[in-house]
């Protein structure tokens, strides 16, 4: 404020009032965020763990796939900090390649679920009448689809022919990703629809439509901003909702090919192995735990932070 | 409530059709040959092959394939499982009642664990007691239950030594008959339970929390009825409805869990069917438990509404 010429002595206390009053929403967010003191703590140990799963590999260059018969099946030491595996590879080394897949997939599969969910509801919301309620029922079945049986069967059918079109790693990567996400946009679909219904109603759209904004604006610039804080925090549970389901396909053994070791995968081949190796359950179980625990107190936390209505 | 009722099931029926058009696009879309292991096989001719798909209409367009397994769905012939050549639907009644008492059983596990849980939290929110409840709520589905089902059996069944690892014949005849099948089922339910019981305690502390600051609850104060009273007949059924929607809401990750821990615990049940069935390439029973477990999801959806109505009168005469 140093150069500017005031225009009158008076309107200087005026005017720095409203400056102090004038947080940015994002600042007003993060202030109540950091009153959720698990969330916080939540930020700090998952960018720990997001940290160690893409530099980590890079400073423990054990591979992941090196056979060692002679070292089968041992307890943490200080030459494999979390044991070895039946073959005796470095789990370690397993684990930190796996973790980069299974949060890659959690984050993959929540942008496809709310891209489809935004998309679907803010059709179902701005139209009215018949396109809302095919919308809307098409939605509602997807709710009563019996999710896991199908992830299962999809899977299984077309695991094959994406293999062969991308690769295995990417093709399985691609299905899982468009299947998990396939299955997970419809509480987003209609949180957006729920929001457009109330906010094509107000004043601001009214002044925009009257000042001649075409649908398309008003729904991009006006009613999507204002309709994003319970997607942002829907988002959020879907990245732990995701992680998930793509353990639950790699432990039922209809996931990631054995040589591709994502937390879940390790934790399929631990399993028969429990009674005398029980440090191979127990990291990956406690990684996808940890991992899946911060992110939802996360989502908790931006709850707080933008949602003002608190739902739940 | 009758009229209710009716009305309910002839809403179901068409989801019903949807979810079947959806798993047969699916099987239809997909490659893979149930005559596969036939061609292979050098002692089977071409034309027996040809005639086998004819037969079994495998040459058909889709939709005629569709309308023919739906017909025969309808009256009753569920097909004939091409692995262990039974009939699915003999198949299918086997092992259903084996899940349906254990889902059962964790529902109820829940709702022990949540009611109370919930109800008491709400009733103070933000003491010691919420705090540690919340928290713990978050850590209950935070933990997948193929991750505490293994915890479990290494707790229980290898350093206790407990109950038994895996579901086995049971031998024992009389007491010793359900005390056995009680002990193998303990850690499923519990597994299942456990999860269910920790979404469902949010729910209610949630619901509860909203209901007990309305009016009538005030009302129903200064008429100097008892705490108990109040919040037993005022604030827990009205603050059920809610509940009962968001339930009914999460039962397909329900069986998605039920599937699992079958899984786990090697249950003989429809769940561990449909993934042997999927790894054997049985297609026909693939589609029938698929199917099956659709209907459940539709069959709980119903029981829902039917706690609607019971709960609050007004929506049955809507």
């Amino acid at each position: 404020m140093a150069g500017s010429t005031l225009a009158s002595p008076i309107a200087s206390p005026q005017v720095r009032a409203a400056q102090r009053k004038h947080v940015s929403p994002w600042r007003e967010a993060w202030r109540r965020f950091r009153r959720h003191r698990l969330a916080v703590a939540s930020v700090v140990i998952l960018g720990l763990m997001v940290l160690l799963v893409v530099i980590g590999p890079l400073v423990w260059q054990v591979p992941i796939n090196e056979i060692d018969f002679s070292a089968k099946l041992q307890g943490p030491s200080w030459q494999h900090p979390l044991g070895t595996d039946d073959l005796g590879q470095d789990l370690l080394a397993r684990m930190l390649y796996g973790g980069r897949i299974s949060l890659a997939v959690g984050l993959a599969a929540m942008l496809v679920a709310i891209v489809v969910g935004v998309v679907v509801g803010a059709v179902a919301g701005i139209s009215r009448g018949s396109v809302d309620a095919a919308l809307m029922w098409l939605t509602d079945l997807f709710l009563s689809l019996p999710q896991l049986p199908l992830l299962l069967l999809i899977i299984y059918l077309f695991r094959d022919q994406l293999k062969d079109v991308a690769g295995p790693e990417i093709g399985m990567f691609i299905l899982i990703v468009i299947v998990i996400g396939g299955f997970r946009w419809m509480p987003v679909a209609r949180l957006v629809r729920a929001q457009f219904f109330s906010l094509r109603e107000k004043e601001f759209v009214e002044a925009a439509r009257a000042l001649g904004a075409s649908t398309p604006r008003l729904v991009i610039r006006h009613i999507l901003p204002n309709a994003l804080g319970p997607v942002i925090v829907a988002g959020t549970i879907d990245v732990a909702a995701a992680i998930i389901a793509e353990s639950t396909l790699s432990f039922l053994g209809l996931g990631f090919p054995p040589d591709i070791p994502t937390w879940g995968r390790i934790l399929f081949d631990a399993k028969d192995n429990i009674d005398f190796a029980p440090h191979w359950v127990l990291a990956p179980g406690v990684a996808i735990f940890l991992a899946v625990l911060t992110i939802n107190f996360i989502g908790d936390g931006l709850r707080d932070a933008l949602d003002p209505r608190k739902v739940m | 409530m009758a009229h209710y009722l009716a009305r309910r099931l002839i809403i179901a029926i068409p989801s019903l059709l949807g979810i079947s058009i959806v798993l047969f696009t699916v099987l239809a879309l997909a490659p893979g040959d149930p005559f596969e292991e036939l061609a292979s096989n050098p002692a089977v001719p071409p034309e027996v092959r040809a005639s086998l798909r004819a037969q079994f209409g495998l040459d058909d367009p889709i939709y005629a394939r569709y309308l023919h397994w739906l017909l025969a769905m309808l009256q009753g012939d569920w097909g004939f499982s091409f692995a262990s050549r039974v009939n699915t639907d003999t198949l299918i009644l086997q092992r259903l009642p084996t899940t349906l008492f254990v889902i059962g059983s964790a529902q109820v596990l829940a709702l022990i664990i949540a009611l109370p849980v919930g109800v008491y939290a709400a009733t103070r929110p933000y003491s010691v007691f919420d705090q540690i409840a919340n928290t713990l709520a978050f850590v209950g589905f935070s933990l997948p239950t193929f991750f505490t089902g293994l915890l479990f059996i290494l707790v229980f069944s290898i350093y206790l030594d407990w109950l038994p690892f895996v579901y086995s014949d049971v031998t024992a005849t009389g007491w010793r008959w359900y005390w056995e099948h009680i002990r193998q089922a303990l850690m499923p339910i519990a597994v299942l339970g456990l999860f269910q019981g920790a979404s469902m305690t949010r729910y209610v502390r949630s619901s509860v929390l909203d209901m007990i600051r309305l009016d009538h609850v005030t009302t129903a104060r200064s008429k100097g009825l008892a705490e108990g009273t109040v919040v037993v007949k005022h604030v827990v059924r009205n603050a059920m409805i809610p509940v009962v929607t968001l339930v009914a809401l999460q039962m397909p990750i329900v069986f998605g869990g039920a599937i699992v821990t079958e899984q786990i615990f090697r249950i003989p049940g429809i769940g561990s069917l449909l993934i042997s069935a999927i790894l054997a390439n049985d297609t026909p029973v693939i589609m029938a438990v698929t199917f099956v477990f659709a209907c459940l999801v539709i069959l709980f959806n119903l029981i829902a509404d039917v706690l609607y109505g019971w709960l609050d009168p007004r929506i049955a005469y809507r």
